[in-house]
C-alpha cells in the first residue's frame, strides 16, 4: 500500500477523493449561499455563516479544506505534466478527429484554472476580511455579535464586473464537474457499463443546478 | 470510370528513429474503390519501386482484422475515417475522388518511430509479459465445461479478449494512456475463474510496468473507446480501476 501513490491510478486516486470532497463542500457552501435569498435582510444568512468563526471550524475543518484544494491542483498539475510528456513531442499534423468525445474532458486543466482564478478572487473578496484582516463591518443578531457577511456580499456584488466573473467562475465549475463527477467514480472504480451513464446524468444535473444556484443568487443579489 | 478514385497522398517519411521526419506527397491514379486501404498503399509502393524511390514502410500482417499489426493514422484518426474496423478493413470507398489523405504513425513517447509509418509498440508485449497470461499446471486437457462460467461473465471475457493490441487507444489518447489496453487485458482474465488466482498480482505487476514504460495518466475522456478497432469498452478500465485498488489495499 506504501508505493499506491506512486502508481498512475494511486495519483488518480488522489485526484477523485479530493475532487469527491471538494464537491461535498460545494454542497454546503451553495446550501448557506441559498439563505442570501431568504428576504430578512440576511439575518438568516448571517448566522449560518458564522458557523466559519467558530473555532473547531476555522482552525479544524478550514485546514482540511485547504488540504483538498491543495492536494487537487497539485496532483491536477502533476499529472497534466506527465500526460504531456506522455504524449511526446511530436503532434499529429491531421490534427484529432475523434468525434462524440466531450469538450470538458480534454480541456480539465484549462478549466480548472478557471475556477482557480475565481477561487482567488473570491478568497480575497470574503475570505481575507472575513477570517484574516477581520475588516468587514459587525452586526449584533440575537445578542451575538458577528460580521455582517451579508452585507458584504451585497457591496461585492453591487460592481456588475464582479458578478459577470462570478458567473463565467460557475459556468467553468459547471463544464468541470459534468466531467468531474462521474470521471471520480470510474476512478475509484465504482462504474459499470450501466452506472456510467447513470453517474454521467447525476453529474451533470448535479453540476447546473450548483453553478446555476451561484448564478441566480449573484445576479438576484446585484438586482437587489 | 467512376469506381475508381484519384489521390493525393501527404505520406510521413522517416528513416530511422533518430531523424526529424517529414511529410511527401504523391499522387495516385484509378485507383478501386473496391480496394482496401492497404492495398492502395501496396499500389503507392509499386509505384514508388517502378519510379526507383524507396518504398513507404508500413505495419500490416493479416489484413483481416485480428492480428493487430496495421496501424496508421489517417486523416485525424487512427485505422481512418471508418468506424469499429482496422486500417486493413478500411476500403477506398471511404474516400472521395481527388481528396487529399494524410498518412501518419501512431504519435506517442510510448510508440518511437522505427521507420516511416512503422512504431515500436514492443512495449505492449512488455506489459503482457509483466502479468497478462495465467500459470497453468500443464496435464491432461480438462474437460470443456468442467467449471461452470455465468453467461454474462463469459461474454464480457470475450468482449474484453477482443483486444489485439494494435495501440489505437494510446494514438488517440491526449494523454498516451494505455489504459483501455491494459485493462481489456486484465479483465478478460480477471472475469475467469482460472484468472482469479493471479488477478491482484496481474494487476499490480502490469500497471507498474505501463507506468514505468512512461505511458499517460488516463482521464477518462473516452477517445479510445471510440477508436478502438474491437469497440472495448471503458467499462473495463474502471475494472482495472477496482482490481488495482483492491489488490493495493490488501497489501
Amino acid at each position: 500500500m506504501s508505493n499506491l501513490f506512486c502508481s498512475s491510478i494511486g495519483r488518480k486516486l488522489l485526484m477523485s477523493l479530493s475532487g469527491l470532497f471538494l464537491i461535498i463542500f460545494l454542497i454546503v457552501h451553495l446550501s448557506i449561499n441559498l439563505l442570501l435569498l431568504v428576504p430578512d435582510n440576511g439575518e438568516a444568512f448571517n448566522v449560518a455563516a458564522n458557523f466559519m468563526a467558530l473555532p473547531v471550524i476555522k482552525f479544524g475543518l478550514q485546514p482540511v479544506l485547504a488540504l483538498g484544494f491543495i492536494v487537487h491542483i497539485a496532483y491536477g498539475a502533476i499529472l497534466t505534466a506527465q500526460n504531456n510528456k506522455a504524449r511526446g513531442n511530436s503532434k499529429y499534423a491531421s490534427g484529432n478527429k475523434t468525434k462524440e468525445v466531450m469538450w470538458a474532458s480534454k480541456n480539465m486543466f484549462v478549466l480548472g484554472i478557471t475556477v482557480f482564478a475565481f477561487l482567488a478572487v473570491h478568497l480575497v473578496d470574503y475570505w481575507v476580511p472575513l477570517q484574516i484582516t477581520h475588516g468587514a463591518q459587525e452586526i449584533t443578531i440575537g445578542g451575538v455579535t458577528m460580521h455582517d457577511t451579508y452585507g458584504l456580499v451585497k457591496e461585492t456584488l453591487q460592481n456588475p464586473l464582479k458578478v459577470a466573473l462570478y458567473i463565467i467562475g460557475s459556468l467553468g465549475l459547471a463544464i468541470h464537474l459534468t466531467h468531474g463527477f462521474w470521471s471520480a467514480f470510474q476512478t475509484l472504480g465504482a462504474s459499470n457499463s450501466i452506472w456510467r451513464k447513470r453517474w454521467t446524468v447525476i453529474g451533470t444535473v448535479f453540476a447546473w443546478v450548483v453553478s446555476l444556484g451561484f448564478c441566480v443568487i449573484a445576479i438576484t443579489m446585484f438586482l437587489s | 470510370m467512376e469506381n475508381t478514385i484519384n489521390l493525393t497522398l501527404k505520406v510521413w517519411r522517416q528513416n530511422g528513429a533518430k531523424d526529424k521526419g517529414r511529410f511527401e506527397t504523391y499522387s495516385l491514379e484509378n485507383i478501386s474503390t473496391d480496394s482496401s486501404f492497404l492495398e492502395m498503399m501496396d499500389v503507392l509502393n509499386e509505384q514508388l519501386i517502378g519510379e526507383g524511390k524507396e518504398p513507404v514502410a508500413f505495419d500490416h500482417d493479416c489484413r483481416e482484422g485480428i492480428c493487430g499489426m496495421c496501424s496508421l493514422y489517417i486523416n485525424g484518426r487512427p485505422h481512418g475515417p471508418d468506424d469499429d474496423v482496422t486500417t486493413c478493413q478500411l476500403h477506398m470507398r471511404k474516400f472521395k475522388n481527388g481528396e487529399t489523405i494524410t498518412i501518419e504513425p501512431w504519435r506517442s513517447a510510448g510508440f518511437p518511430v522505427i521507420k516511416d509509418l512503422i512504431v515500436n509498440r514492443s512495449a505492449f508485449d512488455q506489459i503482457i509479459a509483466a502479468g497478462g497470461y495465467t500459470s497453468v499446471s500443464t496435464g491432461g486437457v480438462p474437460d470443456a465445461n468442467a467449471i461452470p462460467i455465468p453467461k454474462p461473465d463469459a461474454d464480457e471475457a470475450m468482449d474484453a479478449a477482443s483486444c489485439i493490441g494494435c495501440g489505437a487507444c494510446v494514438a488517440t489518447c491526449k494523454n498516451g494512456s494505455a489504459m483501455l489496453f491494459v485493462s481489456a487485458k486484465v479483465s478478460h482474465l480477471a472475469l475467469l475463474p482460472q484468472g482469479k488466482v493471479e488477478a491482484a498480482r496481474r494487476a499490480k505487476n502490469m500497471v507498474a510496468k505501463m507506468d514505468e514504460l512512461g505511458f499517460g495518466n488516463c482521464t477518462n475522456t473516452g477517445a479510445c473507446e471510440v477508436e478502438c478497432p474491437k469497440g472495448v469498452s471503458i467499462s473495463n478500465i474502471a475494472r482495472l480501476n477496482r482490481e488495482f485498488l483492491k489488490a493495493k489495499l490488501a497489501d
